[in-house]
């Protein structure tokens, strides 16, 4: 177990190290735009997710339940060797599945916000199938596919909100409100952290991220996913099903996006699918967490509390006339220097028995070339 | 006879900046580089290019000013996607990683910066660019209304680089190489060929079309830009797959792609479309599924480049 270990420790460190990197550049930014207010401001970056104490906390939970389980349905799709960048149609698609049945399927009682949450899980899944089939099938670069599905799901989604009246709130242009028994329970958590908008849907997440971790290393079914993804020939035959297993990974992985999407817009705070040609940015950060996170659910759970806590220290930039989009920047610049990461692990595993420590020496070597 | 000529004229806006992008792609994926970040590279070039414009707005005018815009927009490009092939080229990240993460900073530091300098995020400028007929083209029956009244300088510009981009890759030593590069690089390698330096210009090529075909697409269609390129470059990279990373492919495929958007924004106007009643979310959504239907149809026989996306090693074999 010993090379494993070293490997496992390489990625913590190389996502710290891409983590303090994007903070500097951060840092930098402010500082040329405003030296005065820039320390301050980068303070309140770090810090300022705990400005209202435990409503902050709970904030903090809000904004990670959607970003967790786009991660994770990154991060899940990375491990068995796809690059789902399709979450944001899959997330698009899956909530306007919970919106559809929570605004017009309203004589279900109790149960509505479950069948909600249902149809944006099978509706992320369809949007996952066809990328998974074309893979499967016609050998169609899964990243190509993902990209189209992205914007027919976009484009569909807004077509049917604006053009199916029940649906459509004319004066906002955006869906209307879902009722209210389809919106997720607060599960107790309103009353830990009071005021915030944080639901149930924390909870619904951190037990997918669980699932997905049970599936992925304790059972044959995940070890079989992880062996196509390693090599998809070997696997064949080695008698696995290889075509079933690309297209049940990404059909999980949209399951999950949809889920996210879903329990985004029943969330009762007011969010709304909005009609405008814009791709949902939950999907893209999604990417983020999943590669902070090491395609890891359990590093995808933390790694989207990150994000999610240095976006909600991020409004109160504001107040230093920062606007929030020094963030957006940060997480890219974090997301590229992690992309550096893969390299530390790529050569560490290379040297693996060999050398033990020097992780940044042996990364930094290989730039010059 | 003039509602065929205005399909033209609004095609034109769109079909230039989708064929710049794809032809630039073209050459960094030609050279074994996937470039998703095209989507990124087309928001900085756009925004350092209207920027310009927009602070020059004053003194100004014309197509001088167009002209600068054009060359800062190609440098801001091409800067950018100096960071992409760093990435690729000497760290052999995952390409797609790269790509991704450019195209996350560039919108968010489109409107960080907008903001810093102006305010706000939205850049305006002023349009003094059109050029309502060309003189003695213009005045040509049948083919001057087509190319030569309301068009912009861009537009020659982009056929230009079409010529330009056909004659490089398939009738230069530098298009054989970089041909090769994509291809096999190891075997590029041992006849000499420094690959590196190929896919750096491949890259680097693909950011400066990137940049200026970010202007070119703001330009025509809009009066301010507003940190993004409505998924143009996501677009542009369905149409080099779509025109299986030939030059000729590519123009006949941005032709359709952009008459397919110059249809959804403007069908309301043109009465026999309107009349059909389909609502412009089809036609949007039309380049996409053609794109997947495509992709079905072309995948067993892919003329993709067989390195791309395969960072190069010198000790590999």
């Amino acid at each position: 177990m010993k090379p494993k270990q070293i490997k496992d420790h390489t990625g913590i460190l190389s996502s710290i190290f891409a983590i303090i990197l994007g903070l500097i550049v951060g840092l930098i930014i402010l500082f040329l735009c405003n030296p005065e207010q820039a320390l301050p401001g980068f303070a309140t970056i770090l810090s300022g997710a705990f400005t209202h104490g435990a409503k902050g906390v709970g904030q903090v939970f809000y904004y990670a339940t959607p970003i967790i389980l786009t991660g994770l349905s990154v991060g899940f799709a990375f491990k068995t060797g796809l690059f789902n960048i399709g979450t944001p149609g899959q997330f698009i698609i899956g909530g306007f599945g919970a919106v559809y049945v929570g605004i017009l399927w309203t004589s279900l009682g109790p149960a509505h916000w479950i069948v909600a949450l249902a149809a944006s899980v099978i509706l992320g899944a369809l949007w996952g199938l066809v990328p998974g089939i074309l893979k499967a099938y016609y050998n169609v670069n899964e990243v190509i596919a993902s990209i189209m599905m992205n914007y027919i799901g976009m484009y569909l989604v807004n077509w049917i909100t604006k053009s199916y009246k029940p649906l459509f709130n004319n004066l906002r242009n955006e869906s209307k409100n879902v009722a209210n028994t389809a919106n997720i329970p607060k599960m107790g958590l309103d009353k830990i952290f009071p005021g915030s908008s944080v639901n149930g849907g924390i909870i619904i997440a951190i037990l997918v991220v669980i699932l997905i971790w049970v599936i992925l290393n304790k059972t044959t079914f995940g070890y079989e996913l992880k062996a196509v993804g390693f090599n998809r020939d070997a696997s064949k035959y080695a008698g696995i099903n290889e075509k079933k297993s690309i297209i049940l990974s990404m059909v999980i992985a949209g399951a999950i996006a949809g889920l996210a999407g879903g329990l985004l817009f029943l969330a009762g705070t007011g969010k709304h699918i909005e009609i405008k040609d814009v791709l949902p940015s939950e999907g893209f950060t999604g990417i983020s967490v999943a590669l902070l996170g090491l395609n890891n659910p359990i590093g995808v759970l933390f790694s989207g509390i990150f994000i999610a806590y240095l976006t909600a220290g991020g409004f109160y930039l504001q107040l230093f006339e920062f606007s929030t989009e020094i963030i957006d920047i940060i997480v890219a610049v974090i997301i590229y220097f992690s992309a550096f990461a893969l390299m530390v692990k790529i050569i560490m595993s290379k040297f693996v028995g060999q050398k033990n420590g020097k992780t940044d020496e042996t990364g930094k070597g290989g730039t010059k070339s | 006879m003039s509602v065929i000529y205005f399909i033209f004229q609004q095609t034109m806006y769109f079909m230039i900046p989708l064929m710049i992008v794809a032809l630039g792609a073209m050459f960094s994926e030609r050279s074994g580089i996937i470039n998703i970040a095209l989507e990124g590279i087309m928001t900085m070039g756009a925004f350092t290019g209207i920027l310009f414009l927009n602070l020059t707005g004053k003194s100004m005018s014309g197509q001088l000013q167009l002209i600068m815009a054009i060359l800062i927009s190609m440098g801001t490009g091409m800067i950018f996607s100096l960071f992409h092939a760093y990435a690729s080229i000497n760290m052999k990240s995952n390409q797609v990683i790269s790509g991704t993460a450019l195209n996350m900073f560039a919108p968010a530091f489109a409107v960080f910066v907008a903001r810093v300098i102006q305010g706000v995020q939205q850049v305006p400028f002023n349009n003094t660019f059109r050029i309502t007929s060309v003189p003695v083209l213009g005045s040509i029956p049948f083919i001057g209304p087509l190319l030569f009244q309301n068009a912009y300088i861009t537009t020659y510009v982009g056929i230009l680089i079409f010529v330009l981009s056909a004659v490089v890759l398939y009738r230069t030593r530098f298009g054989l190489r970089l041909r090769a590069c994509g291809e096999h690089p190891q075997a590029a390698d041992s006849a000499g060929i420094n690959v590196y330096r190929m896919q750096y210009a491949g890259v680097l090529i693909s950011g400066a079309l990137g940049g200026l075909g970010g202007l070119v697409f703001v330009v025509p269609t809009s009066t301010n830009f507003n940190a993004d390129v409505a998924g143009y470059g996501f677009l542009a990279l369905a149409v080099l797959i779509f025109g299986q990373w030939k030059p000729v492919n590519i123009m006949l495929c941005s032709l359709f792609f952009g008459l397919m958007k110059a249809v959804a924004s403007s069908y309301s106007g043109i009465p026999f479309l309107s009349a059909l009643g389909i609502p412009s979310y089809f036609y949007k959504m039309v380049p996409y599924i053609i794109t997947l239907i495509v992709l079905i149809f072309t995948s067993r026989n892919s003329q993709a480049p067989k390195a791309e996306g395969i960072p190069y090693d010198k000790g590999q074999r």
